[in-house]
């Protein structure tokens, strides 16, 4: 079932055009990766979808016009508030929904151990790891309990070790909540780790160049077999990127293409 | 490093310092009258206490008083300018302009106005403390990171929800500083109000310290007066360690680069 459906998305800045008319679908419970090169607009699609800004095109939620707050979203970084512990942080989308802070507090607490923060509620995000800082902003954008996941760049800043160990507990976490959600990266081994579809989009102005499926099984860390397969996926997406011609459908893996 | 050692450098290049002025004074051969050695401020001083202390006492009042009143209006204001763009550039010039009054020549005229009671000093106090608060307060609402506020408007906050949970908090680091600066202005604005007419005060005994030709006496009453200000600083300074506690814990990870993990 298709939960969100954009169509035809644009969006300038002054003389800036941005979006170009980007159509993207996710299906309940489906991960999907939207892959850019720096300054793209993948941000910008994040805003849109946000009400932050507006912009031409059409957005759909479950077949009706996007109404707001459908959404729970985490942006670059971790913006974790400094001033507020640890578990404050993960209670806010709550608090800001209108529970109180204590009840807030007993729905977040027994995640803690699972977001692998078990012992940290009380401590403040600067006593916090790189690692433990993106779980907490997670656990912060999951609680809110919304219809589906924003991440933008959630991983970005994180050296490469921290990254990979985050990705590998991420699709671990997405595999046991099945989580209806959209990705914005450009890391193209994150988005073929995590995805069940990824949207490849062009330099600015923006247009999805192509859209690749990734029907690998699910633990995709475990197999030597299915860690080379997933390499020609991303070998195809990078000389996409790159701008080399590609042949349409030269890849079995490949069976989505616009 | 201790508290005590790190205050050790201070504390001997002030003992020097004295040292030398007492000898000077002492073996200079300069008359008392015109320049007294510490020894002999500090004699009189305690000889003084009474009347030190009964001046102490109006001052201590006026500064505080004055700088309650500069502390609300600061936040009130800086609030209202948060949320009322045309506001704020309407009143900035005018706060710029108020910066430029020669302190010697509006402290007569405000005891001309408001006569020689507690209004005069409250005003002059909240003159020269508040612009640094109110600035503080406005940049440090600036400072408020863009994604915070994003994250928080797709959680569905609203402006206000937005300034209570995020731009006041971002703000406290720079208020503080601001709050710093002006505490140290604070006391020499209600001298300077006292200085131009009063019945008690710090600011009127140096007055009538000096016409008397007792130059110990105002050393003393300045004395008096720096330790205030001191005194009123470190209680800044341990109120902003009281009001921000996750500072520490970050400066602590900062200096101790061993990991905790989970």
């Amino acid at each position: 079932m298709t939960r969100l459906e954009l169509r035809h998305m644009r969006k300038s800045f002054g003389a800036l055009e941005v979006l170009a008319g980007v159509s993207l679908d996710v299906g309940a419970g489906e991960f999907v990766s939207i892959l850019g090169p720096s300054g793209a607009g993948k941000s910008t699609l994040f805003q849109l979808l946000t009400g932050a800004i507006r912009g031409e095109g059409d957005m759909r939620f479950d077949g009706a016009p996007l109404d707001g707050a459908r959404f729970a979203f985490m942006p670059q970084r971790d913006a974790l508030m400094p001033w507020r512990r640890v578990i404050d942080n993960a209670t806010l989308g709550l608090e800001v929904q209108g529970m109180t802070r204590r009840a807030a507090r007993e729905r977040v607490a027994p995640l803690f151990a699972e977001f692998g923060l078990a012992g940290f509620e009380r401590a403040w995000p600067a006593e916090l790891s790189g690692g433990m800082r993106q779980r907490a902003a997670l656990l912060r954008t999951v609680v809110q309990q919304r219809d589906m996941l924003l991440l933008d760049e959630p991983f970005g800043a994180l050296d490469a070790l921290t990254r990979a160990a985050m990705q590998r507990w991420l699709e671990g976490m997405w595999r046991s909540h099945r989580w209806t959600a959209l990705l914005i990266t450009h890391d193209v081994r994150e988005a073929v780790l995590l995805s069940d579809r990824i949207y490849v989009l062009s330099a600015r102005p923006a247009r999805v160049v192509r859209e690749v499926a990734v029907p690998l099984p699910r633990p995709r860390t475990d197999s030597a077999a299915l860690a080379r397969e997933a390499a020609a996926i991303e070998a195809g997406i990078l000389d996409t990127l790159l701008g080399q011609p590609t042949p349409i459908n030269d890849h079995p893996m490949e069976n989505r293409n616009d | 490093m201790t508290a005590l050692a790190k205050l050790a450098p201070a504390a001997t290049a002030f003992a020097l310092l004295l040292l030398a002025w007492e000898l000077y004074a002492r073996l200079g051969g300069i008359a008392p009258t015109v320049l007294p050695a510490p020894s002999r401020v500090l004699a009189q001083a305690w000889e003084n206490r009474a009347a030190l202390a009964e001046n102490t006492l109006p001052t201590i009042r006026a500064t505080l008083a004055g700088f309650a009143c500069s502390l609300v209006a600061a936040f009130v204001l800086s609030a209202l300018v948060d949320f009322l763009a045309p506001l704020r550039r309407a009143l900035f010039p005018l706060l710029i302009a108020s910066q430029t009054l020669p302190l010697v020549a509006i402290a007569p005229l405000v005891v001309l106005w408001f006569g020689f009671g507690l209004l005069p000093k409250i005003l002059l106090v909240a003159l020269v403390t508040f612009f640094p608060m109110m600035v503080a307060l406005v940049e440090g609402y600036a400072a408020t990171s863009a994604e915070i506020s994003q994250m928080l408007a797709a959680m569905g906050a609203g402006r206000r929800r937005i300034f209570w949970l995020a731009r006041l908090p971002s703000a406290l680091p720079y208020f503080f500083a601001g709050l710093r600066i002006s505490i140290t202005y604070a006391v020499v604005g209600a001298i300077f109000a006292e200085y131009a007419g009063a019945a008690k005060g710090l600011g009127i005994y140096m007055l009538s310290a000096k016409n008397n030709f007792r130059p110990d006496l105002v050393l003393a009453a300045v004395a008096v007066s720096s330790a205030l200000t001191l005194a009123l600083f470190g209680l800044a300074v341990l109120v902003q360690r009281l009001a921000m506690p996750w500072e520490k814990a970050g400066r602590d990870r900062r200096a101790e680069p061993s990991e905790r993990r989970s």
